[in-house]
């Protein structure tokens, strides 16, 4: 006798299925196919490259700032290597990385074959993979952006920055951005949509409140970065006037922009982390999160309130006091959401029975790291204390403590904990458990001295300092620190690499969890589940609320329900596998590279192809697999 | 013993398969909308904010400055903005109207309904010439801070009046092309949404750039 979950993953015609949904093994198949799986994987390693690239730059940082007035990289080059660092790590590896194992994960953990739209998530791929390609053809032309993430105008103006530098972070961002929104309007329609039967929205796991808030984020927020951009090139390349107070403008526009996108982006690279979170604790405390209802609101209203805080980041540009005043509350309000999620985790704990596995031992190293970056974050929103720490190395501690403490430990979290389901291997536990300690070491070693640092009052983006001002011994630290860390990265690295080939095989479900991506083999099948199941309860594999509904196998078929209750509407076709979507990437890679030389012949060229490649997208297929059958 | 094809292929004019396997199950809910309405939707949204931005900054610049337009640029004219609108409402309304018509399986309604949305648009964009034409010889977008955000915010509502009627243009095509009918006409429904939120941001940009600076 077989269980409704091994039911729920078998399929009653395997090789139907199977006929229908897989990618054949040819070069262009490769490139052409639409799977989530197989992109979502490209987008984790991807990102996971961009990541090597972004540590590596933190670490020339890191060797130069050594000891005092060292000579290993020139101001200018400091400029260039902090600008790639930080752009790196915000735009092409935390942020792919999270909507990475979203694009990958969703589908199973909704019980569906596929996202919303395969093809637009094989375009979001290969816009990000050239826009990240594009940021980085920067270097070879020995004028990567400089003007740091943030980009503040007048300094970013042609007048004070001539070169192709800014515009390569301008444009590349620009084409960046179109792979985040729709890779975030995607992630939207699939969580609303295509939900198994009967996984009403208060039964949907957790990661997907977040991964929600997530996508909305993106969709409000996007648009004021490219806005800022957009009015940047005109002014930069077409001498309008935006951002220069002689002629009417302000840079403080550029500022307010730049925040109005910059803050709620905060919490889009970071609430996703939280949600990998709320899957590893209840599994590895043996019982439902608490407070599961509670957690949910906390993060939509994470997301919400990450719209109305800004202006902590412009404390110190002179505005008026009751603006910052409310702007100083609005910000202290945010630890009342994450307050209620970080005791709904302990309590979750405290209730539970814990198994200290390498998975768990990263979420708990999240919380006691955001714990600290958080009262951190509590300090700088006040708005006298700001005025102190602003632009020090305090708030260099606050934002890496939040943003590598947290969101990254709960990127390699989920990597421990979903890598078995991608591979079907588990990572090894000895070193996984080793590399855990080393970076946790590290990171803090690294890290908190900074604090130190910051209220003695070293300045950011300052390539190098003075000796005799007492800054010595904890950058030194902080140095130490940083190799550490890099060792212990490297260490998971070499697990990853290693474990595909000699790692324990998982079997469907290695750490007994209950949530619906482990009712499928691992890796999953082409078509993720054999019957659509039907879904009753929140840990459908712990409580048994799981039925196998229809196997839908005439076609490449899913379900559509409706958004709240998810009640079946109707069974969708999927679209195949196509080559357009990376000719438009391509496309509009060339109208970026156009724009960039100022060849307006290539750039309109570009944006013509681009506007033919989405045409004949949308234009209905001929071709169609049309099963055969006995009659 | 012979071999039957499960679904119907694909091609122009004939029912896409989904609707063969929709049999298998209980009728859906009329009401429901399909998923690309949903991130067509979602689309809008994104743009909507775009040009919530554009016109923030607008009314920030104009803040910050003591005259607004400044020195030397008169207030906007408002008759040829009207006109405009009534262009782009009429047109609205004509796709709506072609759109309800294909909704009953009238191919003829649809046809009507778009060609005269696309007129009408083609119409909206001959105006802002004669509206740029116009005012490009009293200001260039270089002069000041205001013409620059006038005319980047006007000039990317028109790049999206010319990106709409190029997806009304394709799906004209595939009007007449026989491809719509009574159960199928998905892309009819997202374009004309495309279509009426143009629509929309327009009505918001006369009100910001054009009228509001005659009540300062």
């Amino acid at each position: 006798m077989t269980t409704a979950v091994e039911r729920v993953a078998e399929a009653p015609d395997h090789e139907r299925l199977k006929a229908l949904w897989e990618t054949p093994h040819t070069w262009l198949a490769w490139l052409a196919t639409v799977d989530h799986k197989k992109l979502g994987t490209r987008y984790i390693v991807t990102a996971f490259v961009f990541f090597v690239l972004g540590g590596l730059e933190a670490a020339l940082m890191r060797m130069q700032l050594a000891r005092p007035g060292q000579h290993l990289l020139s101001p200018e080059a400091y400029n260039q290597i902090f600008t790639m660092h930080g752009t790196t790590m915000m735009f092409l590896f935390i942020q792919p990385v999270l909507s990475g194992f979203s694009f990958y994960l969703t589908p199973l953990m909704i019980g569906s074959r596929e996202l919303a739209f395969p093809r637009l998530n094989s375009f979001s791929y290969y816009a990000f993979l050239l826009a990240g390609i594009f940021l980085y053809a920067s270097f070879f032309t020995g004028q990567a952006p400089n003007g740091g993430w943030f980009n503040y105008t007048p300094l970013t103006d042609r007048t004070f920055d001539p070169g192709l530098n800014i515009d390569f972070y301008a444009i590349g961002l620009l084409f960046l951005g179109t792979s985040t929104t729709a890779g975030a309007i995607n992630s939207i329609v699939t969580i609303l949509k295509l939900r198994a039967p009967g996984m009403s929205i208060d039964r949907m796991p957790l990661f997907l409140w977040s991964s929600l808030t997530m996508s909305v984020s993106v969709v409000f927020a996007m648009p004021a970065l490219n806005v800022a951009l957009v009015l940047l090139e005109l002014q930069r390349r077409w001498g309008f006037h935006f951002f220069d107070a002689a002629l009417g403008g302000t840079p403080l526009l550029w500022q307010h922009l730049f925040w109005v996108f910059g803050h709620p982006w905060v919490y889009i690279v970071f609430l996703p982390a939280t949600g990998m979170l709320s899957m590893v604790i209840p599994t590895f405390s043996r019982r439902p999160m608490v407070g599961h209802n509670f957690v949910a609101l906390a993060t939509v209203l994470t997301g919400l309130v990450g719209f109305g805080v800004w202006v902590h980041h412009m404390f110190a540009t002179g505005l008026p006091q009751l603006s910052m005043s409310f702007f100083s509350g609005a910000s202290m309000t945010v630890s009342i959401p994450s307050a209620i999620q970080i005791f709904a985790w302990i309590g979750t704990m405290w209730y539970g029975r814990v198994v200290f596995r390498t998975p768990m031992l990263f979420a708990i190293a999240f919380v006691f790291q955001f714990v600290i970056g958080g009262i951190s974050g509590v300090m700088t929103a006040a708005v006298p204390f700001d005025f102190q720490a602003h632009d020090t190395y305090f708030v260099v501690a606050h934002l890496h403590y939040v943003l590598v403490g947290g969101s990254a430990f709960a990127v390699f979290a989920a990597l421990y904990y979903w890598y078995p389901k991608i591979t079907g291997r588990m990572l090894g536990e000895t070193l996984g458990r080793t590399s855990f300690w080393v970076m946790f070491v590290g990171f803090n070693v690294a890290f908190f001295p900074m604090h130190v640092s910051g209220l003695l009052g070293m300045p950011r983006r300052v390539y190098t300092y003075l000796p005799g001002l007492g800054l010595e011994t904890a950058n030194m630290l902080s140095t130490i620190g940083a190799v550490i860390f890099v060792i212990g990265i490297a260490l998971t690295l070499w697990n990853v690499i290693a474990s595909r080939y000699d790692g324990v095989p998982a079997g469907d479900d290695p750490w007994g969890a209950g949530t619906l991506e482990w009712a499928t083999s691992s890796p999953p099948e082409d078509y993720n589940f054999g019957h659509i199941p039907i879904i009753s309860s929140r840990e459908p594999l712990w409580d048994g609320g799981i039925t196998p509904g229809p196997a839908y196998d005439e076609g490449r078929l899913t379900p559509r329900t409706s958004p709240l209750d998810a009640e079946l509407e109707r069974v969708i076709e999927m679209p195949e596998d196509n080559l357009w979507t990376l000719v438009l990437a391509v496309a509009l890679l060339v109208c970026s590279a156009g724009l960039l030389v100022r060849w307006d012949a290539l750039a309109v060229a570009g944006f013509v192809a681009s506007l033919l490649s989405m045409a004949r997208w949308a234009w209905p297929s001929k071709g169609h697999k049309v099963l055969e059958t006995e009659a | 013993m012979t071999a039957r094809p499960l679904l119907p292929p694909r091609g122009p004019g004939r029912r896409l398969p989904g609707k063969a396997a929709l049999k298998l199950l209980p009728p859906p809910p009329s009401s429901s909308k399909d998923i690309a309405w949903w991130a067509m939707a979602l689309f809008c949204a994104n743009e909507a904010a775009f040009f919530a931005y554009l016109i923030m900054s607008y009314f920030y610049l104009g803040l910050r400055s003591p005259d607004w337009p400044p020195p030397g640029i008169e207030k906007p004219e408002l008759k040829l903005p009207l006109i405009m609108t009534a262009t782009l409402v009429l047109s609205s309304v004509a796709v709506w109207w072609g759109e309800h018509g294909i909704k009953r399986g009238r191919r003829g309604q649809l046809a009507a309904g778009l060609a005269a949305g696309i007129a009408l648009g083609l119409t909206f964009l001959a105006l802002q010439y004669r509206e740029y034409h116009e005012k490009l010889r009293h200001f260039l977008p270089q002069t000041h801070s205001y013409p620059s955000i006038f005319y980047t915010t006007t000039g990317f509502h028109g790049a999206h009046v010319a990106f709409g009627l190029l997806m009304l243009g394709f799906v004209f095509i595939r009007a007449l092309l026989g491809h719509f009918d009574g159960e199928e006409h998905t892309a009819v429904g997202t374009t004309s949404l495309y279509w009426h939120f143009v629509d929309c941001v327009w009505i918001a940009i006369v009100l910001s750039i054009y009228v509001s600076p005659r009540f300062y």
